[in-house]
């Protein structure tokens, strides 16, 4: 099995650390990962912006990125629900198929394909989990509050299985952080305060470290607990379950 | 820029100007919605319900003109005088010209926002006719010369002592009382007296029944009733997606209705209206007012589905922190960004980018219209209908212009990177809009893809 790694372009420019976390522990997991270095962005700024009619170039570059592996796998789960919902080409429509079936965020990768059991991770601090939108919702990564229907979490069990973690309780489980996108700079007052109630919920309960499955949600709260001076750090659950 | 053209987000950012009243808004709906959670969790068949009804409703979208017509011709055998209005203007020009043929200048009016969306008050006023609202909070909105912000609770966004204030100043209650209890009575009394008084009533419409030509008002005030039991002549408006095809459907929507509201198992009163009693008049007048155009719309038809519940509004995370008088629409929330478009895009352009999509909305939606896809699809349908700012334009085509070119992309070392020229949490500036409450994420001394290079060598 031969997995393309596909890294948001803010991960790569910012957050190489969350990357390499994820190659790493793919790596350690027995799978043989490939990082096509021509890759750039799929194209969710632009069609979340109302421009997805701008989007073709970077659908043909992810295409051509792509199109050959097995599965792809991201650390995110906004970039994947982009891409399974919205990657198209007239001129490919199999390979465009292709990828928007076999693309993967990166927990249910570890836990609906390599079905993971256990992690050699330890982690001795208190967590908050972030429900990033895109992946709980739109991938369907853990159940959603509103609906009436069984609890489960793939982030979370993942967590669980990393010694001396201790996932933190909050009290609203799946609230939006704010970020949005260019929300986040289109409608600044609504984002910001999105995010100051996100946060604090998390520093009420404890938590030492905030993580979840979107690097984007987390940088977005890292702006605010940075500007607050708090010591609380974000961490994407790669770098977590990698056993850093 | 005054009120009238302010976009959601320049009004948003007035209303987090007061951080305290933010929080108490967004706790006293989220209240709302913890209400309602515990409510649908109780019933196990919580989700069958929402997609009986929703398929109910997308058959009713699929035979609007057979159904509309079926339920007008058993009105009419019912006693029932129906009215077709095109457009607001006509809904209005309707209800006017009742109201004089039978000589009355004052009329009680239940809730109905499709009378606020045809702002039916401001012209009845224009032309003599005195209304007053029987619904308590859209009597307080009414009295303080405001529109409703909430579709259910019209003045969720005034604390008890501002209605208080208001209740001092015009119906005479003794300065400083904010007793929620006393102030209700205060504007029980002072509506009983309308109630008695009156000899027109307009109530809303929450279902006509196609197969029985009656139609169902549904208040937790007994408002409604209130005020067409006592008049002579009763005035239902409905918009025509009111429609449902046979009475046993009430038993999926009854049950649907007011868990999604507030958390109660039903509402107070659901009041069926058959026909008229001896001697009174009754006059159901149906609106389209851009519905049939919308109807047309196939990937926003959907959004005629909807029951007003407003519980799409009770969880969106921007509806509790902007106010629901920063969506500048009659409907505000979620559902309001996605039905408002169709009757200006121009003006509304702005609605569908108030939201994340987070899709809490979709989630919590009785009758499981796609919410937050619409608010993406509408952004689609604004831009490419030129409604997108010149300087949002620009920058969407550079972004684009990069993203799609790996060697535009990957200018090498930190300082070189378009990524940190460019994109709004990497641009170092007082102005950036990301940096006025957030700090900027620190630049690592080499990207992934710079990382990857050195350290694997397979690709």
């Amino acid at each position: 099995m031969t997995v393309g790694l596909f890294i948001p372009c803010y991960v790569d420019q910012f957050y190489p650390g969350a990357a390499i976390a994820c190659l790493e522990l793919l790596e350690k997991l027995g799978v043989n990962v490939v990082y096509p270095k021509n890759q750039t962005c799929c194209g969710q700024p632009m069609a979340n912006s109302g421009f997805e009619h701008l989007t073709h170039g970077c659908n043909e570059l992810f295409i051509k990125n792509f199109a050959e592996f097995d599965y792809i796998v991201a650390p995110s789960g906004s970039c994947v629900l982009h891409v399974r919902d919205h990657l198209h080409d007239d001129a490919q429509p199999e390979k465009a198929r292709h990828i928007s079936e076999r693309i993967y965020e990166f927990t249910s990768f570890l836990t609906d394909v390599l079905k993971v059991t256990s992690l050699p991770a330890k982690f001795p601090h208190k967590v908050g989990m972030h429900q990033s939108c895109h992946g709980q919702r739109g991938l369907h990564l853990s159940s959603m509050t509103e609906l009436v229907a069984p609890d489960f979490s793939k982030p979370g069990s993942l967590l669980n299985m990393v010694e001396g973690l201790e996932l933190v309780e909050l009290s609203r489980k799946d609230e939006c952080c704010g970020f949005g996108g260019t929300f986040c700079v289109a409608e600044e007052a609504v984002s910001v305060k999105m995010g100051k109630d996100r946060v604090a919920d998390h520093l009420e309960h404890g938590a030492e470290y905030i993580t979840g499955v979107d690097m984007s949600c987390l940088m977005h709260m890292e702006g605010i607990l940075n500007r607050q001076g708090s010591k609380v750090k974000v961490l994407h659950i790669a770098q977590i379950l990698n056993g850093e | 820029m005054t009120n009238e053209t302010k976009d959601h987000s320049a009004l948003a950012d007035i209303f987090n100007k007061d951080e305290a009243r933010v929080n108490w808004h967004d706790e006293t709906l989220w209240w709302i919605r913890a209400k309602r959670d515990k409510a649908v969790h109780q019933l196990p068949e919580w989700e069958d319900l929402r997609e009986t009804a929703s398929r109910i409703k997308h058959n009713v979208l699929s035979n609007m003109s057979s159904y509309l017509q079926q339920f007008e011709a058993n009105a009419i055998a019912n006693g029932i005088t129906v009215h077709w209005a095109a457009d607001a203007k006509e809904h209005n020009q309707i209800v006017l010209s009742l109201l004089q043929k039978h000589s009355v200048t004052r009329m009680v009016k239940s809730k109905s926002m499709l009378t606020e969306e045809c702002h039916l008050n401001e012209y009845l006023g224009e032309n003599g006719v005195d209304v007053i609202d029987s619904d308590l909070g859209e009597r307080i909105v009414q009295l303080a010369h405001e529109p409703p912000s909430h579709i259910v609770l019209p003045c969720i966004h005034k604390k008890k002592e501002e209605i208080g204030e208001l209740f001092h100043q015009y119906l005479g209650t003794p300065a400083g009382n904010a007793d929620p209890q006393f102030l209700t009575e205060t504007a029980r009394h002072h509506l009983r007296e309308t109630f008695l008084t009156r000899r027109a009533a307009l109530t809303g419409v929450n279902f006509a029944i196609a197969e029985t030509g009656e139609f169902v008002v549904c208040t937790n005030e007994g408002n409604a009733d209130m005020g067409a039991h006592l008049a002579d002549v009763h005035i239902a408006s409905m918009g025509f997606e009111k429609i449902i095809p046979e009475r046993k459907h009430l038993s999926v929507f009854l049950r649907l209705l007011t868990r999604s509201a507030t958390g109660q198992p039903i509402t107070t009163y659901s009041s069926h209206f058959g026909k008229p009693r001896p001697g009174q008049e009754m006059h159901i007048v149906i609106v389209d007012n851009g519905r049939s155009v919308q109807l047309g719309r196939e990937e926003f038809r959907n959004s005629l589905k909807c029951i007003r519940c407003g519980a799409c509004m009770n969880t969106c995370p921007v509806y509790r922190r902007s106010g629901g008088h920063s969506y500048h629409n009659a409907i505000s929330g979620p559902i309001g960004a996605i039905l408002a478009p169709n009757l200006d895009m121009e003006k509304y352009a702005d609605l569908p980018f108030a939201s994340t999509l987070c899709g809490s909305c979709s989630n919590v939606c009785p009758v499981k219209i796609d919410i937050h896809d619409q608010l993406y699809k509408w952004r689609q349908v604004i831009v490419k209908n030129g409604y997108a700012t010149k300087t949002k334009k620009a920058g969407m085509q550079v972004m684009t212009l990069t993203l799609s070119s790996p060697t535009i992309y990957h200018v090498g070392g930190k300082a070189g990177r378009w990524f940190m020229k460019h994109v709004p949490f990497a641009v170092n500036n007082k102005l950036n809009p990301w940096y006025k409450q957030r700090d900027m994420p620190e630049p690592p001394k080499e990207s992934f893809g710079e990382w990857y290079s050195k350290n694997r060598k397979k690709s």
